[in-house]
């Protein structure tokens, strides 16, 4: 049997993310072939205070990603609370 | 055009960036700072941004309205730090042909920089501080 292999992730917190989350960037690890909402399930999980936001964003690489795009630990992950620029 | 600033947007800085021979009408957002929130007097606002998403953030909702709307060109101006009552903390400029298209243009953008640019308010108060919008 294959042993799933693991990748680091650089994850960047803003906001009041990164305040629960305490540290920026932050280090996760996952399977190879996670994706984002295995990423958001995994960080609710560490970190039950997000469940009590609003909203949660992902973006990767500087762009806003859906639940089901891949990661890798080649990317930069942002994790975007609800949003109140302006 | 898209820019985060330590300092305060400038909107004679701004109206120039979008001016030109073939627009007839520049309109500005200028978003200020209010000394209160339901009541509550709030001391300072501290900004916090992911600079390089929110410019892209910025070119995409620009691009967006340009497609929308015959406008020319479109600027947007974002301050990160602190901001105290009455400061200035965003300013957008849009320049069109004719004045229609450039307020309709002007209110897409601020109500979709609302909604989707990498920017995080926190209000500080006499007795507590709070991250707008956070939570329900």
């Amino acid at each position: 049997m294959i042993k799933n292999q693991h990748m680091q992730l650089r994850v960047l917190p803003f906001g009041i993310a990164r305040d629960i989350i305490g540290t920026s960037p932050f280090t996760l690890e996952l399977e190879e072939g996670a994706r984002v909402q295995d990423l958001l399930d995994r960080l609710k999980v560490q970190f039950p205070e997000l469940k009590k936001l609003r909203s949660i964003a992902v973006a990767v690489n500087e762009a806003y990603a859906d639940g089901s795009q891949a990661v890798t630990g080649e990317d930069e992950i942002a994790i975007i609370p609800p949003v109140s620029g302006g | 055009m898209f820019a985060i600033l330590q300092s305060n947007p400038d909107p004679g800085a701004l109206t120039r960036l979008v001016s030109g021979p073939d627009s007839g009408a520049i309109d500005l957002f200028i978003g200020t700072v209010r000394n209160q929130t339901g009541g509550r007097a709030v001391v300072a606002l501290e900004f916090e941004s992911y600079g390089p998403m929110a410019k892209k953030e910025m070119a995409k909702i620009a691009e967006e309205a340009k497609s929308r709307w015959p406008v020319n060109k479109i600027a947007i101006h974002h301050l990160e730090g602190r901001a105290l009552p009455g400061d200035t903390v965003v300013v957008i400029a849009v320049a069109a042909a004719h004045r229609a298209a450039a307020f309709e243009a002007c209110r897409f953008a601020i109500d979709q920089l609302k909604e989707r640019v990498p920017i995080w308010k926190k209000e500080l108060y006499e007795d507590g501080e709070v991250w707008v919008a956070a939570h329900p």
